[in-house]
């Protein structure tokens, strides 16, 4: 590749070195690349690929036994691998910005964001405090944050997500930056939200003639905003070059492997449903009710409001939203870990909405729960077969059987059987997943209730847990309650889908109808703000071919 | 075993492991090296340590061999330490639990209960428990476990409280499991290392409090304790220092051997925690 002239940010042959005991000696191998004045660069790779790490090195923000000892970083004529401290305290902020995947946890909790960003001018400028806070207020216009008054005298808690992240990035661009790093700067926000703040980002990238390096781990994302892409796999670039080509016309393997994982839009062809309905969820509502003393004062949350769906026999019911719609609420009352306040849930005959809690543990093998957090949902302390034993222990098989069947149903989820007796940090997420799923299968429920079951996964891995789960569809008979916010993920794998907003349901119907001629302009509005929505419909594989 | 690794990595681990390893084998060795009573009387009284070899660490002041106390004495710190964390344990970690899993009014009250217990100072509890049910051994082993039941308490209810929302626990519920199920079997055993690393301190206060008890003379007479016999030589301090100075030290090894092993506990069950 010929070296840019206008070059602002060169890495060669850059190596990390992770400590002794990692799984690989070095997180980055090798990486060269360089990023042009006024223009967006994607690294996108997996989890454990090393674009973070990568990212964190550029900035010399690494942990203690993390190091560079390899390669240079050339940022403005200087090699940044070598600068001391204090030469790195000046370019940090004011040569290069970088802004973070969670603002809650970036922003310090306990001072306005006024004040937060005005640090900046006052750590690296010597402008007077009313110069600083005029600045502040124009940044914060900038980053279209409604209200910049009101929004400078705010603590981060008293914002919602989308608006720390303007505010956070109105503080990485404070002091106008040559470099702005964005990792994965919009993972953590609705689809709606990360819409905007990628054009934002785009906006403010055209007028400042910023250059950014974007991490990511969404191929949607780099359609939408990349200008050249560079793939990083086990800490090598594997393949870089620009949008258009990498996405259009992949060379390496590994990137070919990426995209065709990514899930497009399209609804797979309907299949027949059964007349039979198996689950009815009847005007369900939910309501919280936080603080107040005596019923005064309290906060009244409706999660679920007169919620009414149907699911037939072995189809797949998909619950999309953006998170506060009520769709885990929702997920968790069906399996009775809340309880509803109003409405049936009509199972087998059985109104769930209204069983004790002695019936609800007695009838629970007729529905089961896979959950969304591979590393929370399984107990460290025991062993992959005994987590998935234990229910049927619950329910009254042997010991000795019921770990016998966990075997099976290992080889069921694609999981080597002699694996069984490992614990759970010995797996990958994917394997994790599959373990829970094991678990939930192992009482032969006939209803699954998959709350964001393949959200936390890298887009490889989702597929297969996808793929897996459409089996098992068909060789169980399974009929599946499909929670998400990845209105892609849905796309592929259910019947049916219902779009939750603010607790209700606001459209319903078969996933062709609704991906392909939605009527509500909510549902609308969620479909046009998929990233590289374009890109999603053009790309046809898909991860049942 | 990673933690068992990481446990003998660290020096200052180990060195409390071989010092406690010390006291136990002096209580385990003392009947075999003094196999008379040690508390009969058995030469001259206030013989200096060193100036005879019958009388090793020499006499206190009724004429009893203080090497025979002190060793015969470890049993007795070993033991009131021992039993006195173990029931301070349970008990705590029953309230604790409980109040943590249930939360709501059941929270409430069990914490009222232990904040009531916690207000008071413990060893004037410990006075107060004494003085009404008698000083034998067991009363005092019994009363010094009562005291020290609060921490634990409030240490596994903040254990639990960050536990019981976890989605393996809620896996467990949909899976049909009883609440004491899930305590026990699900929630408990990722809240213990915490747990069992408090230990190590409740038992250095234990041997603290029943040496406390005995040098105001309320601790059992009838045994050969460490408090015991400092609790004696209070009455010949400032000639023949060496009488309450042994037993002394005996403690502070003692209490030192168990908050290193605490320490190094800590610090092999939280690896992330370690050099912060």
């Amino acid at each position: 590749m010929s070296e840019p002239a206008s070059a602002i940010l060169t890495l060669e042959g850059l190596d990390v070195r992770l400590p002794a005991g990692a799984d690989r000696s070095h997180a980055v191998i090798g990486a060269s690349l360089s990023i042009a004045a006024n223009e967006i660069l994607c690294v996108v790779g997996e989890s454990g690929s090393g674009k973070s790490v990568m990212a964190n090195a550029i900035m010399r923000l690494l942990p203690n036994e993390v190091s560079i000892d390899a390669g240079r970083v050339m940022f403005e004529g200087r090699d940044l691998a070598a600068a001391s401290t204090a030469e790195m305290r000046a370019v940090r902020g004011a040569g290069i910005a970088m802004i973070f995947q969670e603002p809650m946890t970036a922003l310090n909790p306990l001072r306005t964001i006024g004040d937060q960003i005005g640090e900046m001018f006052s750590i690296h400028t010597g402008l007077s405090n009313a110069a600083i806070r005029a600045r502040v207020l124009a940044l914060l216009e900038d980053v279209r944050i409604p209200d910049p008054d009101s929004a400078a005298k705010a603590y981060p808690h008293e914002l919602s997500g989308g608006q720390r992240q303007r505010a956070m990035i109105a503080m990485a661009l404070a002091l106008d930056p040559r470099l702005l790093i964005a990792d994965e700067p919009t993972t953590a926000l609705d689809v709606t939200t990360q819409a905007q703040i990628l054009t934002l980002i785009r906006e403010l990238q055209a007028r400042k003639k910023t250059a950014v390096l974007f991490i990511t781990h969404d191929f949607g994302v780099v359609a939408e905003i990349a200008d050249r892409v560079a793939v990083m796999q086990h800490g090598h670039i594997v393949e870089q070059g620009d949008a258009a080509s990498v996405l259009y016309r992949p060379q390496h393997p590994y990137t070919k492997q990426l995209i065709a994982a990514v899930p497009p839009l399209t609804a797979p062809p309907p299949r027949k449903l059964s007349d039979d309905i198996i689950l009815t969820i009847d005007n369900v509502s939910k309501t919280f009710r936080t603080g107040g003393f005596l019923g005064r004062g309290a906060r009244v949350t409706h999660a679920v409001k007169n919620v009414s769906l149907e699911l037939p026999r072995g189809a797949t019911l998909g619950i999309v939203g953006e998170s506060g719609s009520g769709k885990s609420t929702l997920a968790r009352c069906i399996v009775r870990l809340i309880d509803p306040d109003a409405g049936a849930i009509m199972l087998e005959g059985k109104d769930w909405a209204k069983l004790t809690r002695e019936q609800v543990r007695r009838e629970t093998r007729h529905i089961q729960m896979v959950f969304q957090d591979p590393f929370s949902s399984l107990n460290p302390r025991r062993k992959a077969a005994e987590l998935v034993a234990q229910g049927p222990i619950v329910h009254g098989t042997a010991r000795a059987q019921a770990i016998a069947d966990a075997k099976e149903l290992f080889a069921l989820v694609g999981l080597d059987p002699s694996a069984s007796d490992r614990f759970p940090h010995e797996f990958s997420g994917g394997q994790r997943q599959r373990i829970g799923l094991a678990r939930a299968l192992a009482l032969r429920p006939e209803v699954l209730v998959a709350d964001e079951a393949v959200s936390a996964l890298d887009v490889s891995v989702q597929a297969q847990v996808l793929k897996l789960l459409a089996g098992l569809r068909e060789r169980l008979g399974l009929s599946i309650v499909f929670i998400t916010h990845d209105l892609r993920v849905a796309a592929q794998i259910c019947d049916l889908v219902a779009v939750m907003k603010d607790g209700e349901v606001v459209e319903h119907g078969l996933a062709g109808d609704v991906f392909g001629n939605p009527r509500h302009p909510y549902t609308q509005a969620l479909l046009d703000s998929i990233p590289g929505g374009e890109f999603a419909r053009k790309h046809e594989t898909s991860v049942f071919t | 075993m990673d933690a068992v690794k990481r446990y003998f990595r660290s020096p200052a681990a180990v060195t409390g492991l071989v010092l406690l390893l010390i006291v136990v084998a002096m209580a385990v060795s003392a009947s075999w090296f003094y196999p008379r009573e040690p508390l009969a009387l058995a030469g001259r009284p206030l013989i200096w340590p060193f100036s005879n070899p019958r009388f090793l660490l020499g006499t206190d002041n009724s004429g009893r061999d203080i090497a025979a106390q002190i060793l015969y004495g470890a049993r007795i710190s070993l033991l009131i330490g021992g039993v006195a964390t173990l029931i301070a344990i349970a008990i705590g970690v029953l309230i604790g639990a409980f109040a943590g899993y249930y939360g709501g009014w059941v929270d409430t009250v069990l914490m009222r209960i232990t904040e009531a217990f916690q207000t008071l100072p413990n060893f004037v509890l410990l006075l107060v428990l004494v003085a009404v049910f008698g000083s034998t051994l067991t009363t005092v082993t019994i009363a010094v476990g009562v005291v020290s039941w609060p921490a634990p308490a409030r240490l596994t209810r903040a254990e639990f409280l960050s536990l019981r929302n976890r989605e393996f626990v809620q896996a467990g519920r949909t899976l049909g499991m009883k609440d004491i199920q899930l305590i026990s079997g699900e929630i408990l055993p990722n809240a213990l290392p915490p747990i069992i690393v408090y230990a190590s301190v409740i038992m250095a206060v234990a041997i603290l409090l029943e040496s406390a008890l005995a040098f105001l003379r309320l601790s059992d007479p009838n045994v050969a304790s460490w408090g015991n016999l400092i609790g004696l030589g209070r009455d010949v301090l400032r000639v023949q220092w060496y009488v309450s100075a042994i037993p002394g030290i005996a403690i502070l090894v003692t209490v030192l051997a168990v908050s290193l092993v605490g320490q190094g506990l800590n610090d092999a069950l939280n690896p992330r925690l370690k050099g912060r």
